[in-house]
């Protein structure tokens, strides 16, 4: 944990310059206008356009650097814990849960929502949830077709059907 | 006594058979919207519209469909505790810091404790509101006016300070979360400048900015739950839950506790309610703040404190009813809800403005009569179905995990209609993970999202109005006194530290 809390400290550093240096950029339609110039006052038209992102980016340098000092001298508790930031049972979690929702998503591009929630339900109900195959279709199925009825007809909500939008014709002309 | 006369008389027209059933159907709408993560008052008052003019053309009038519309606001107010008390995911941005306590009461088997305080403080937040709002509409409506640039971006200021000044939390964190929440809201165009601002990457889904839901669905639907699954390793249930009628009776009774929250929650949450531009979120968030800085136990709040779920939620239904004051009187809308509200009246044939009181009684009054009339069912029926919320938290957590993921998927998608704010959402979610292991405070990043919009426009217009000199912050008078609490707030824990650290000195040279 004490290694995680200075390399957090470092990374957050070197994104609060990254929004610093990326909130004096110039207008795009005017690279003429050099970096931080819109940082301060402007005469006849108050704070630049940076002036906000830039000192509140500059105030996140200034708190990693005192996170940093309090992880020197050990005054915070992630500074000074033994425990590791992710033991083995949350690795394999973050892989298994945080990879079945990045591969929820890039389902939605290829079958849509519905067909995602029907596959990410079984993934987890019965790979990661162990449930019993009849529970476990019970609900892949039923929560997208209540998902459609709320989102798609009642709310008239559209949500994405990828590949699988021709089977959704006819149920818009039944309830439409 | 007029208006006690009129008062009586706009009771008794809302509680005619069709405008009582429209008020109830109203109510169960608006718990349903608000308590579906994305969807708020606004999706259910905008969707809804156009239902009204077929309940104008059956009663005559626009007293019944405002009647219907407020109902479904005021029961997206009670609605969106549901969710933040239930799943951990706010179900709409007002009930953000609701979650805050909500969620910790019902993992310690204490939901309807949680379920109950909510739908009571609501209850007492909206009836005093509209009794405010009934008294001292149109003196508020111009005590609001008085409130200029200056004066907003003081009290954002003491909202922020409310969340640093605590001490609780490792100030360097709260600060840092502050920070990264407000430069966050300034991703996508300027509105002063019409300048492009951090469009990261050059990615064009920044150009619309990263909106308050990515943020609040990220770190409360995905973050939350990756970390309950850390911690709790797949326990067969969420937590113990009781459903026996005596348990929600206990409640009831415990209810009192919470009357400081619900005290700050409903006056403060009516007076941020009725500033243009504000609205019930800024409400309910710095009643969060303010009910945990003057409590006798502030080291409750984010723990499990009934009176850290009863601010927040009497604010948002106080507030709510203070943003119909400026709507009404003044023809401003005080939130987007009430904007929709607004464009109903104009188009029911109605001219919001001073005059609307005066040229239109029997609309006003059985609009207020039904504000007293609608709390008393969102309450009433509130309180029936809590048992069957509390029903969702006896599923096995390896069935309600992957039901809060799907709705908090499925939820940003229908709040944007976008799939980029979907990837984001869930990047945020894990970041926010990986930071709440180091102890990283997201709470106030979550807050200074929803107050950031308001104000960086604030503090550039006051200073372009002052030629640049920050002194107009100090020097006006509702201004000036705010900024010095604010500043004592927030410069509070370096005074401690700087105490202690003199004290420790001390102790070691004796």
């Amino acid at each position: 944990m004490r290694r995680a809390e200075i390399v957090t400290a470092v990374i957050l550093g070197i994104l609060s310059i990254y929004l610093m240096w990326k909130s004096g950029a110039p207008p795009a339609w005017d690279p003429s206008v050099p970096r931080f110039a819109n940082i301060g006052l402007i005469e006849g038209e108050g704070p630049g356009s940076g002036f906000w992102p830039f000192w509140l980016s500059a105030i996140m340098l200034g708190c990693s650097i005192w996170i940093g000092i309090n992880w020197a001298r050990k005054t915070s508790p992630p500074s000074v814990s033994k425990e590791p930031f992710l033991d083995q049972y949350g690795k394999k979690m973050l892989l298994l849960v945080g990879g079945g929702l990045f591969g929820f998503l890039a389902l939605v591009h290829v079958v849509g929502f519905y067909g995602a929630i029907f596959a990410f339900l079984i993934y987890y109900l019965r790979f990661l949830g162990r449930h019993s195959i009849k529970q476990t279709l019970t609900i892949a199925i039923c929560v997208p077709v209540v998902s459609f009825f709320f989102f798609d007809i009642a709310m008239r909500i559209v949500l994405p059907k990828g590949y699988l939008e021709p089977l959704f014709i006819p149920l818009y002309d039944l309830f439409l | 006594m007029d208006v006690v006369y009129a008062l009586l008389n706009g009771i008794l027209i809302a509680l005619e058979p069709i405008n009582l059933g429209l008020a109830i159907i109203g109510v169960i709408v608006g718990l349903f919207v608000g308590a579906m993560p994305g969807l708020g008052s606004v999706n259910g008052v905008a969707i809804l519209l156009p239902f009204t003019f077929v309940i104008q053309n059956f009663t005559g009038g626009a007293t019944s469909p405002m009647i219907f519309l407020a109902a479904i606001y005021y029961g997206a107010m009670y609605g969106g505790a549901i969710s933040s008390i239930t799943l951990g995911i706010p179900g709409a941005s007002t009930a953000v810091a609701t979650t805050f306590d909500g969620r910790p009461l019902a993992l310690s088997g204490k939901a309807h404790l949680a379920l109950v305080t909510a739908a009571l403080a609501s209850f007492v937040g909206g009836t005093v509101s509209t009794l405010f709002f009934t008294g001292f509409a149109p003196i508020l409506a111009s005590v609001a006016l008085s409130f200029g640039d200056p004066e907003i971006f003081a009290l954002m200021l003491l909202a922020f300070a409310t969340f640093v000044g605590l001490g609780g939390d490792d100030i360097p964190k709260t600060i840092f979360s502050i920070c990264i929440g407000l430069v966050l809201a300034t991703v996508g165009f300027d509105i002063v400048s019409g300048e492009p601002r951090l469009i990261f990457f050059e990615i064009t889904g920044f150009t619309h900015g990263i909106r308050f839901l990515v943020l609040a669905i990220g770190v409360y639907g995905i973050g939350e739950m990756i970390w309950t699954i850390n911690t709790s390793r797949y326990g067969n249930t969420m937590t113990t839950v009781d459903l026996r009628a005596s348990k929600i009776w206990e409640a009831i009774k415990e209810f009192r506790h919470a009357w400081r929250g619900t005290a700050i929650g409903s006056s403060l949450g009516f007076f941020v309610g009725i500033l243009p531009a504000a609205g019930a979120t800024p409400g309910s968030l710095m009643s969060y703040g303010v009910a945990k800085i003057t409590s006798n136990k502030p080291e409750e709040f984010g723990k499990g404190s009934v009176d850290g779920v009863a601010a927040p939620e009497a604010a948002n239904n106080s507030a709510s009813t203070g943003a119909m004051l400026p709507m009404m009187t003044l023809g401003i809308p005080g939130s987007p809800t009430t904007a929709v509200l607004l464009a109903g009246m104009v188009i029911w044939g109605l001219q919001p403005g001073p005059l609307l009181f005066t040229n239109q009684p029997d609309f006003v009054w059985p609009l207020i009569g039904s504000f007293y009339i609608s709390n008393f069912v969102a309450v009433a029926i509130n309180i029936a179905f809590i048992p069957i919320f509390l029903w969702m938290l006896r599923m096995p957590f390896t069935i309600l995990a992957p039901l809060i993921f799907v709705l908090s998927l499925v939820g940003t998608f229908a709040a944007y209609q976008n799939m980029f704010d979907v990837w984001l959402m869930v990047i945020v979610g894990v970041a926010a993970f990986f930071l709440r292991i180091l102890d990283y405070p997201v709470a106030p990043a979550v807050l200074a999202i929803v107050l950031g919009p308001i104000a960086e426009p604030k503090l550039r217009q006051s200073l372009l109005f002052s030629d640049g000199d920050f002194s107009i912050f100090f020097t006006r008078p509702i201004a000036g006194p705010i900024t010095v609490i604010a500043l004592i707030l927030i410069f509070l824990p370096l005074f401690k530290y700087i105490r202690d650290r003199l004290r420790a000195s001390k102790a070691g040279a004796a």
